[in-house]
């Protein structure tokens, strides 16, 4: 079973997302997503400034086995990418929801947060995943 | 649910994530293929390997048959237990499979092929064999072990009867040796020494758990590929095809012309082939950047375009790697067309890592 921290919210592309005080949020792949690509060896991340719609292809990550988008969460604009991620992709794997974040974004509208899954929800659709 | 070696529970007992190949559910990797790439290249591995098919051939018209059954030469086997990589060709010169051919001793011979490819394989050779006295029996009783790497014989000699331990240890390469139906060959698909074992399904599960004890890492399907691309060694169905020939897959060296009299299956396309001359072959690139190439991807070329036919992210160069098949012509730089942008990649002889040592010269060329 896959880890699920209940702090954050989730899309159905298995993105995680954690609203900062600041107004900016964190982006990342979920546990179930990791495991599902396999081992990364290469992130392809988007640069800072660069302002993405929600559902663009803003960033690629690449496992031993294939290459997979990862789509915008939310539109806004990206202000941070995980350099670390450049020479240790495998933080991805190893850390998801920590040193394995992706990029920040600032949303031109937090209240779209609003349309994404909880922990909970995420559990239960991942459950229906498997089924 | 797919077919299971007799090794299934072990795998799913040992974490293996499994998948579909070729019908048999397999384990691709046991938690890290890269850290079971590692341990192939540096000290020993094991593959469960026993979805390949094992057909012994016997009867007195088994060599007439292989003779013109395969584009290699089993004439060229003087000592038993000597084996021989071939290529088995359709009339039209396209592979069928790629194979290893065991001389075991009078009419008999042990043939091994893909497991993907097993009915097309054994329907071909029934279709042949109809000719010839010649017996085809599949083993599907046997198990099949590869151990892989630097340290991967002298770890497993003192696990095999001792007899055949000894005299495993003594096999050149391409040579087996077989005691009580353990068969032992000094064969692999990783680019390290080690043998390829058969035996009995139901000693399978000792050998594999005192390998396991003994220090040696089990590995997956996921291994076993990036393993083969960085030795340059083809993959049926991706680098080579029904509609590829040995030439045009860099496998020239498997085909027996001599003697011309030999008239194996295929040979009449090749003849033509040759004398037409050769559109394309298959090397290895080296991409230049960061990112990874995967099969199917186009290549821009100065002489045209060509398509990588394997590709994927070498754990020991640090770099993509792929096997690729570009127009005869093309020099030594190409551009590789990743999710609509072009990579720039160097073009090298398709064999990138050999018994731990990397072969391709870093940088620019």
């Amino acid at each position: 079973m896959s880890e699920v921290p209940d702090n954050f919210l989730y899309t159905k592309d298995h993105e995680w997302l954690d609203l900062d005080d600041d107004g900016v949020v964190t982006v990342g792949i979920s546990d179930h997503a990791q495991e599902a690509l396999g081992e990364l060896v290469f992130v392809e991340a988007p640069q800072a400034g660069v302002i993405f719609a929600n559902g663009d292809a803003c960033a690629v990550v690449e496992s031993v086995k294939a290459a997979s988008d990862i789509y915008c969460p939310i539109t806004g604009e990206i202000t941070e990418v995980n350099a670390a991620l450049e020479d240790e992709p495998e933080l991805v794997n190893s850390s998801p929801y920590e040193a394995g974040w992706v990029f920040r974004i600032r949303p031109d509208d937090v209240t779209a947060l609003n349309e994404l899954m909880d922990a909970e929800a995420y559990e239960t659709f991942l459950a229906e995943l498997e089924d | 649910m797919g077919k299971q070696t007799s090794l299934y529970q072990r795998h799913v007992s040992a974490g293996a994530r499994i998948v579909d190949f070729g019908g048999w559910d397999m384990p691709l990797h046991y938690g890290s293929q890269i850290d079971e790439h590692h341990a192939v290249r540096n000290k020993a591995g094991v593959f469960d390997v026993s979805h390949m098919t094992v057909v012994d051939v016997t009867g007195s018209g088994s060599r007439d048959w292989l003779r013109k059954l395969l584009s290699n030469d089993v004439d060229r086997l003087t000592t038993p237990g000597k084996g021989l990589y071939s290529c088995m060709l359709n009339p039209a010169g396209g592979i069928i499979d790629d194979l290893i051919v065991y001389w075991q001793g009078g009419a008999a011979y042990r043939v091994v092929v893909n497991a993907a490819t097993r009915d097309a394989d054994l329907g071909w050779m029934e279709k042949q064999a109809a000719d010839f006295d010649v017996e085809l029996n599949e083993r599907i009783d046997l198990s099949m072990l590869a151990v892989q790497g630097p340290q991967a014989r002298i770890i497993a000699a003192p696990l095999l009867p001792a007899e055949l331990g000894e005299a495993a240890l003594t096999l050149g390469s391409f040579v087996s040796v077989e005691k009580d139906q353990v068969f032992v060959a000094r064969t692999g698909y990783t680019g390290e020494d080690g043998w390829e074992i058969l035996l009995p399904a139901d000693a399978a599960d000792v050998l594999w758990d005192d390998l396991i004890g003994a220090g040696v890492q089990p590995c997956g399907l996921g291994a076993r590929d990036t393993l083969r691309l960085e030795a340059g060694l083809n993959l049926y169905g991706q680098d080579m095809t029904m509609s590829t020939s040995p030439l045009e897959s860099n496998l020239s060296w498997t085909i027996a012309w001599e003697p011309v009299e030999r008239d194996f299956i295929g040979r009449h396309a090749l003849v033509g082939q040759r004398n037409a001359g050769l559109q394309s072959r298959l090397v290895g690139l080296v991409l230049d950047g960061r990112g990874v190439m995967r099969a199917g991807q186009r290549v821009a070329t100065d002489a045209g375009e060509g398509q990588i036919t394997s590709g994927g992210f070498s754990p020991t160069l640090q770099c993509s790697i792929a096997l690729a098949r570009l127009p005869l012509a093309a020099g030594r730089h190409c551009d590789v067309e990743i999710r609509n942008k072009l990579n720039p990649a160097r073009v090298v002889p398709p064999s990138f890592v050999k018994q731990g040592q990397i072969k391709i010269e870093s940088g620019e060329s």
